[in-house]
């Protein structure tokens, strides 16, 4: 399936300055994987050494975040849109 | 090539991170990403309401809406600024284990409820470290 992944200003520069990138993937965890062995400076900022998603990372397909879908299982069709967007947390202690 | 705030943008940042005190405030550094130039900053709302004095948090649809904002104006985000209520500015590991690539992260210690100091930080690709950034005087 030929699906749309949207990038967020601060991870264009590892996809070579793209704000959007097409993948084949059936799932949105396989357009994330194919996303990263085409580009894999960006492995370490989208996913931890254990490779689950950093908390900063969110995807969404269309509207609707994917974690209240099927996760990384989430199903695609073609012409699907998923979008990385970012969260941004942290503290001093 | 270090960041420049341009006096409007300071004045704004340590305002809204002297009003938080002593809770952290969020905000975005809104301009020029090629210049390092910041020429407005956008306050958020922390939603650490369990921590807020030690922690910030800004949700996806939140941030995704006031940084299209920005956008819609002709500003680029150049990154995010917030506060270390009563500690120094340097980043914790907690910062570095949260932080966006490619984005300046400016932090101002806020002591006894007046700013006192200010740096801007940036992620390492390998994610190991945070460098401090040369933050430059602006032009009047």
């Amino acid at each position: 399936m030929n699906v749309t992944i949207l990038i967020p200003t601060a991870l264009r520069s590892f996809v070579g300055g793209q704000s959007s990138v097409l993948v084949h993937a059936v799932t949105a965890g396989a357009a994330l994987d194919e996303l990263v062995s085409a580009h894999p400076a960006l492995a370490q900022h989208l996913r931890t050494p254990e490779g689950k998603l950093r908390s900063f990372v969110n995807v969404y397909k269309g509207d609707e975040d994917i974690r209240h879908l099927q996760k990384e299982a989430t199903p695609l069709v073609a012409g699907d849109i998923l979008t990385i967007v970012p969260s941004i947390a942290g503290g001093a202690r | 090539m270090g960041l420049t705030l341009s006096p409007a943008a300071r004045a704004a940042l340590l305002a809204h991170a002297e009003a938080g005190y002593p809770h952290e405030v969020v905000g975005i550094l809104a301009g020029s990403r090629a210049d390092g130039v910041v020429e407005r900053v956008a306050a958020l709302v922390n939603e650490r309401a369990d921590s807020p004095a030690n922690r910030y948090q800004v949700g996806p649809l939140a941030l995704a809406r006031a940084e299209a904002g920005l956008e819609a104006e002709g500003l680029e985000i150049v990154g995010y600024y917030h506060s270390h209520p009563d500690h120094p500015s340097r980043y914790s590991d907690f910062d570095r284990d949260h932080a966006l690539p490619a984005m300046s992260y400016v932090i101002v210690s806020v002591v006894s409820g007046r700013a006192a100091s200010l740096q801007s930080w940036r992620l390492r690709d390998d994610r190991s470290a945070m460098d401090e950034e040369t933050l430059h005087p602006s032009a009047p």
